[in-house]
C-alpha cells in the first residue's frame, strides 16, 4: 500500500517536472532560434548555416530607420513610464483605497487594453485623434506626443493593477498602527505604505516600459515621418525583404527587455510583485 | 496619563449592534481587562478608543478632552493589535523608535528608551532583527514595546500576551504591571485568559453581544456575579433553582429552604449560584459547622476525581448535579468519600448568590 503510494508520487512528481521543462522550451526555443539566427553566414534562412558571421549587426545598425527606430523606441518607452507612474500609482492608491459607486467597474474597464484587439485599439484612438484636429486644429495624431500619449495609455493599466496588487496584499494594520503611534496620513504614506508596496511600483515600471517598447498595432496609424518605433520600422522591412538584419534587429531588441530587467531587478527581487 | 470616559458608545456594522451604548470610566492610572467572548465587541471598543473606528454615536474622552473626533495620530494612545502589525520592513529598534521619532523626541534620548523598553519584553537580544525573522510571541513582545516606549495617556492592549507560553506570559505580565503602576498608565487589557484578568486588574470588565455584564473588581466579579452569565463566564459555579420564599429565603426545587448573602443584578431571582470550593461535605452523622446552620442540603457522592491541587467531588441532590471542589494539602487529598455515599453539603450564606 505504502509502496503504491510513493510510486503514485514519484510519477507525479515526474509528471510535473516533465511539463514544467515542456513550458519552459517552448518559451526559450523561439528566443534562442532569432538570436542563433542573427549570426548566420548565408542571406536566405535554411539550416545548418554555412558560416557564422557578425555582419547583420552591422548592416542594421546602417541601416538609419533602425538606429533611429531603437531611439525613438526607447524615448517613447521612457515617457510612456514616466506618465504610467505618475498618473498610474495615485490613481492605484485612490482605487484600492476608497470605497465609492462605480469602483468595480472601473477596474474591470481597466482591464479593457488587455481584450480589446490592438490593431482596434489603435485605429480607435487615431480616429479620435483625427476628430479632435478637425475640431480644434492641434495635430496629435503622428507626432511624437501623439505617441507618448497612445503608448501611456496601453502602460497604464498594467500600472496601475500591478500597483493595486501590492497594495491589496499589503496588510491594513500596520498602517493603523503607525497611525497610532502618531504618524500623519502623510507619514504613514512615505514610511509605511510605499516601503510596502515599493516592489509593485518597480514592477508597473517595467511592464510599463516593456509594454510601450514592444508595441506594434496601436502605434501603427500614430507613427509620422520622423517617429517611427522599432517594431514597425522591423515590420516595414519585413515587406521587402527577410534575411538574417531582422534576426539581429531582434536579438538587440531581447537584450534591450533582458538589461532593463536585471537593472530593475538588483533594486528588488521582481518575483516579490507577483 | 489621564483618565478615558465613555459615554453611550456605540457602533454598527450594518444591522448588527457591535456596541450598545457603552457607559464605562476608566480611572488615570488604572488597570482594566476586558473579558468577554470571541466577537462581543472587545476589539471594537479598543479600536474607537484609539481612534482608528469611529463610534456611530456617544462620546470618548481623555481627561476633560474630547477625543471623539480627533484623529488616531492626536490622540496619544498605544495599541498593541491582536495580530502585532509591525513594520516589516524595519527593524526591532526601529519600529520601537518610531512613536518616540514622530513625537520628535531628541536623537539621543531615543537609543536609551529603546534599549530600556526592548529589556522590559526581554528582547534586547534581538535589536537588529526584522519582524518576518521572529517567533509570534518575540513579534508580540516588540509590539508591546513600541506602545509603551512613549508613555501613552491609554495603553490599549488586545490580548498582548496570547501568543507567549505560560511562563514567559506570567513574567511579562508581572512586568508590565509593574511598569503600568510606576509609571501610572491608564490600561486596557483585553485577554481571554480569566486567571490573568483576576490576578492582573484592578477592576475586569465583562462583556457580551457589546454590552457589559458588570463592572468590578476581580473579587467582586468572581464572589459577587450580577448574572448567572458572568458566574459562568469566570470560573465555573453551581446553579440551584427555585423561588423566594418570603423576603430573605429561597425554596430550593428539591423543597429545602436556604439563606443567600448576595443578589445579582436581575430580577428573576430564580437561581441560587455557589462556587464549587464554598461547599464542604460532612457525613450525615457529624455535626455542622459553625456559622453554617441553615445553609445544608442531603446528596449523593457520584464521581470523585483528584486534580492535583484539589479533589473534584460530582453529587447528585435530587435532580440537580453539583461540583464541590476540596483543596488538597495538610495531609489530604485521599478522599475521605466515595462514590454512592450520602452525604450533606453545607456551605456560608454568604456564599450564596441569588440570581
Ligand atoms: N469592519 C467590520 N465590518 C463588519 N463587522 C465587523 C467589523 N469589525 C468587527 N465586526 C463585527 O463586530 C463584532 C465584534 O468584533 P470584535 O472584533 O470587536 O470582537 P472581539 O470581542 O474582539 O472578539 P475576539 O475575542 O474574537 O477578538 C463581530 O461580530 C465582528 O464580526
Ligand atoms: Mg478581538
Amino acid at each position: 500500500m505504502t509502496f503504491l503510494t510513493r510510486s503514485g508520487d514519484k510519477i507525479f512528481h515526474i509528471a510535473i517536472i516533465g511539463l514544467a521543462a515542456l513550458a519552459f522550451l517552448e518559451l526559450i526555443v523561439p528566443l534562442a532560434s532569432v538570436i542563433w539566427v542573427s549570426f548566420f553566414e548565408n542571406k536566405i534562412i535554411n539550416f545548418p548555416p554555412k558560416g557564422y558571421t557578425l555582419d547583420w549587426y552591422a548592416n542594421a545598425w546602417n541601416m538609419p530607420r533602425f538606429r533611429e527606430g531603437f531611439l525613438m523606441s526607447l524615448k517613447v518607452g521612457f515617457v510612456a513610464t514616466m506618465v504610467s507612474m505618475l498618473v498610474g500609482v495615485p490613481a492605484a492608491i485612490f482605487l484600492a483605497r476608497t470605497q465609492f459607486w462605480g469602483r468595480e467597474m472601473i477596474q474591470t474597464i481597466l482591464l479593457g487594453p488587455l481584450i480589446v484587439p490592438g490593431i482596434v485599439a489603435g485605429s480607435a484612438l487615431f480616429m479620435f485623434l483625427i476628430g479632435f484636429e478637425v475640431a480644434t486644429g492641434v495635430q496629435i495624431a503622428q507626432t511624437f506626443a501623439g505617441l507618448c500619449l497612445a503608448h501611456s495609455l496601453i502602460a497604464l493599466p498594467w500600472t496601475i493593477r500591478l500597483v493595486t496588487a501590492s497594495l491589496v496584499g499589503m496588510d491594513r494594520q500596520v498602517e493603523e498602527a503607525a497611525l497610532t503611534l502618531g504618524a500623519r496620513p502623510f507619514t504613514v504614506f512615505r514610511r509605511i505604505t510605499l516601503p510596502a508596496i515599493r516592489p509593485g511600483i518597480f514592477a508597473g515600471g517595467l511592464f510599463a516600459f516593456v509594454i510601450s517598447f514592444v508595441d506594434l498595432e496601436k502605434s501603427l496609424f500614430l507613427v509620422g515621418p520622423g517617429s517611427t518605433t522599432l517594431p514597425i520600422a522591423i515590420i516595414n522591412y519585413l515587406e521587402w525583404s527577410i534575411d538574417p538584419t531582422i534576426a539581429a534587429v531582434a536579438t538587440v531588441q531581447i537584450a534591450a527587455i533582458t538589461l532593463v530587467m536585471v537593472v530593475t531587478d538588483r533594486f528588488f527581487k521582481l518575483t516579490r510583485a507577483f | 496619563m489621564s483618565s478615558i470616559t465613555l459615554n453611550k458608545v456605540t457602533k454598527r456594522y450594518g444591522s448588527l449592534v457591535t456596541v450598545d451604548a457603552l457607559d464605562l470610566e476608566i480611572d488615570q492610572g488604572e488597570f482594566l481587562a476586558f473579558l468577554g467572548p470571541s466577537g462581543c465587541g472587545k476589539t471594537t471598543t479598543l479600536r474607537m478608543i484609539a481612534g482608528l473606528t469611529i463610534p456611530d454615536g456617544g462620546s470618548i474622552h481623555f481627561g476633560n478632552r474630547e477625543v471623539t473626533d480627533l484623529p488616531p495620530y492626536l490622540r496619544n494612545a498605544g495599541l498593541v493589535f491582536q495580530g502585532y502589525a509591525l513594520f516589516p520592513h524595519m527593524t526591532v529598534a526601529e519600529n520601537i523608535a518610531f512613536g518616540l521619532e514622530m513625537r520628535k523626541v531628541d536623537k539621543r534620548d531615543i537609543e536609551p528608551r529603546v534599549t530600556e523598553a526592548l529589556r522590559l519584553v526581554r528582547m534586547d537580544h534581538l535589536a537588529d532583527r526584522l519582524p518576518r525573522q521572529m517567533s509570534g510571541g518575540q513579534q508580540q513582545r516588540v509590539a508591546l514595546a513600541r506602545a509603551i516606549v512613549y508613555r501613552p495617556d491609554a495603553l490599549l492592549l488586545d490580548e498582548p500576551l496570547s501568543a507567549l507560553d505560560a511562563k514567559l506570559r506570567h513574567e511579562v505580565r508581572t512586568e508590565l504591571r509593574a511598569l503600568q503602576k510606576d509609571l501610572g498608565l491608564t490600561t486596557v487589557f483585553v485577554t481571554h485568559d480569566q486567571d490573568e484578568a483576576i490576578s492582573v486588574a484592578d477592576r475586569i470588565v465583562v462583556m457580551s453581544n457589546g454590552r457589559i455584564e458588570q463592572i468590578g473588581t476581580p473579587d467582586g466579579i468572581y464572589e459577587r456575579p450580577a448574572n448567572r452569565f458572568v458566574a459562568e463566564f469566570i470560573g465555573t459555579s453551581n446553579f440551584l433553582s427555585g423561588s423566594m420564599d418570603g423576603k430573605d429565603r429561597f425554596k430550593l426545587a428539591s423543597g429545602e429552604v436556604i439563606g443567600f448573602g448576595h443578589v445579582g443584578a436581575g430580577s428573576e431571582k430564580s437561581t441560587i449560584s455557589i462556587r464549587p470550593e464554598q461547599i464542604r461535605l460532612r457525613a450525615p452523622s457529624t455535626k455542622p459547622r459553625a456559622g453554617v446552620s441553615g445553609n445544608e442540603i442531603g446528596a449523593t457522592v457520584e464521581s470523585i476525581i483528584y486534580r492535583g491541587n484539589m479533589t473534584e467531588i460530582v453529587v447528585g441532590a435530587g435532580a440537580q448535579r453539583l461540583t464541590v471542589h476540596q483543596q488538597n494539602g495538610f495531609g489530604r487529598g485521599v478522599p475521605e468519600f466515595e462514590p454512592g455515599q450520602a452525604v450533606v453539603l453545607e456551605w456560608s450564606p454568604d456564599a450564596a448568590v441569588l440570581l
